[in-house]
């Protein structure tokens, strides 16, 4: 008997996620055009390459000169595009507008359902990211990105890891929204040190020394400096793999973290009649 | 002297409204002050490494940050959430009790709601111009002073143009939230002194959506830098784009069909 469950249980969650990603992505079609707005409104990177280039032409800084920075900016904005999320902005409208209500009625996990529907995006991105990477590639040649075969295979984990990390941040922000109405502010605040710290606005390495060794180990590094930092062949075996074993510990922790949280909260969320 | 009298209740409400939840008010007022030393890193390592960007220095640098915060403080203050708030009352047709009310709809409109806290940003600005100028060793003559002041009423102007004309869309298109996330975002490349753009964006960035204008040419005012014949361009065109606004405003009204049809 215990078996017949141990094996219909797996089952029961694989044609469940199937249904989930199958609706998700039905979703994200749904919401192209806004999609492709918040496309455009990542343009940061770009903004910031035209800057960092028009510095360089006269004399590279530090390592970077103008091609270095083009090869850096136009990965950042593919990393970012690739593992970007708006799960907290779902979820603390749900839980503002009661409408979370819905969703626990259902015989899933919220987060799992999140997940799900976050997942389902990825296709979407990577359709949107691949002509960026052929533009950057037909315009820069391939000499900037790493000669290593260990960094391309430790690239898709890292990838993974760093839109986890997103996710998982999103979601305990968002389980936060259950205690505080204003839990975005966390996450606007989350932004505002991410802009400078995750190597968005400026590559990290141009940091000073003492900063630069404290940055090296924040989340925010893992979200975004890190794929680039592998896919442009930076850090040397050692430390490229601690670094993904600090990337996943992040994921594991803040996950952790949103769970309790959340279970926490949703008590105090029925006691209001939500 | 009707519209100045509603224009001080419409901010005396959302004043109070604020200030009901002061938390809130003071969380996101040091918010919107951490956005705009957040943003002046990069500009710091900059110029860490350099003298000077494409014959901007430090100090000057520092002061087209300054006009873009003072600018950006108004436009997330005020501008912004008037129309986003009139952009959701089309969409449920509650525009029609503004449109019933015995006063100009494009005036309604554009003090519909106030978000206060983000006049933070316009004291940050304020303060990094005054800091910018007194690094930067020049002295400001009066002229200079008076037409960079003109040239930010200028600025203010085009801002509320480019956001009516977005609105006047949204008799059309309807959801047009994405738009002004949009523009937004654009809005933010005028953070840079305008000689960092070439090319086809300083084409853009000066007569498309003047973003250089709006923040450079204050900036080279107070430097005494700034040429008549840029300073009048600006200004000129600052008025013809509220015409052109002002005029598809009062066609796209006559799109508006009310929730009911």
């Amino acid at each position: 008997m215990s078996v017949a469950v141990a094996v219909w249980w797996p089952l029961r969650l694989a044609r469940l996620l199937a249904a989930l990603l199958r609706v998700g992505l039905a979703q994200a079609l749904a919401y192209r055009s806004e999609f492709i707005v918040w496309l455009l409104t990542t343009n940061m990177p770009l903004v910031m390459m035209l800057l960092w280039t028009t510095v360089a032409k006269d004399a590279p800084v530090g390592r970077f000169g103008q091609a270095q920075f083009g090869a850096y900016f136009l990965l950042t904005m593919a990393v970012r595009l690739l593992t970007g999320s708006w799960v907290v902005w779902e979820m603390t409208m749900e839980i503002r507008q009661g409408t979370l209500a819905r969703r626990l009625l259902r015989p899933v996990h919220p987060f799992l359902a999140y997940c799900a529907e976050q997942a389902a995006a990825v296709p979407l991105r990577l359709l949107i990211v691949l002509p960026l990477l052929v533009v950057m590639v037909g315009w820069l040649g391939t000499g900037q990105l790493s000669r290593e075969p260990l960094h391309w295979c430790l690239l898709p984990l890292a990838l993974a890891g760093a839109w986890a990390l997103l996710l998982s941040l999103m979601l305990l922000i968002g389980a936060l929204a259950l205690y505080w109405d204003s839990a975005i502010s966390l996450f606007e605040l989350w932004l505002a040190l991410y802009f400078v710290l995750s190597g968005y606005t400026i590559p990290l390495e141009l940091f000073p020394a003492g900063l630069r060794a404290v940055v090296t180990w924040l989340p925010f590094r893992f979200v975004l400096s890190f794929p680039v930092e592998l896919a442009l062949g930076l850090p040397s075996v050692g430390a490229a793999l601690a670094a993904l074993a600090v990337q996943w510990l992040y994921v594991l922790a803040l996950f952790v973290a949103a769970l309790t949280v959340f279970q926490r909260g949703l008590r105090r969320y029925a006691v209001f009649g939500g | 002297m009707r519209y100045l009298r509603l224009l001080r209740l419409q901010l005396r409400t959302a004043l109070l409204l604020a200030l009901q939840y002061r938390l809130d008010f003071l969380v996101k007022a040091l918010l919107s002050l951490a956005w705009v030393s957040v943003a002046l890193v990069p500009l710091v390592v900059l110029f860490h490494q350099r003298d000077d960007i494409a014959g901007w220095r430090w100090p000057e640098a520092l002061l087209v940050v300054g006009f873009f915060s003072l600018l950006k403080g108004v436009l997330d203050g005020a501008i912004r959430p008037s129309l986003q708030e009139v952009v959701e009352r089309i969409r449920t047709g509650a525009f029609d009790f503004l449109l019933l009310k015995p006063a100009d709809a494009q005036f309604l409109v554009s003090t519909a709601r106030f978000e206060l806290w983000n006049f933070a940003d316009c004291c940050a600005g304020l303060t990094l111009i005054g800091y910018g100028l007194a690094h930067s060793g020049h002295r400001p003559t009066l002229g200079g002073v008076l037409l960079a002041l003109a040239l930010v009423g200028a600025s203010l102007l085009i801002l509320y143009s480019i956001w009516i004309i977005v609105v006047g869309l949204a008799f059309v298109a309807v959801k047009v939230d994405n738009l002004t996330y949009l523009f937004g975002s654009i809005y933010e490349a005028a953070r840079w002194p305008a000689s960092v753009f070439r090319g086809v964006l300083a084409f853009i960035f000066t007569f498309v959506i003047p973003l250089v204008v709006m923040t450079s040419f204050p900036a080279l005012a107070l430097l005494d830098r700034l040429g008549p014949r840029q300073a009048l361009g600006a200004v000129a065109g600052a008025f013809v784009f509220a015409a052109v606004a002002r005029a598809l405003w009062l066609r796209s009204v006559r799109f508006y069909t009310s929730a009911g049809g």
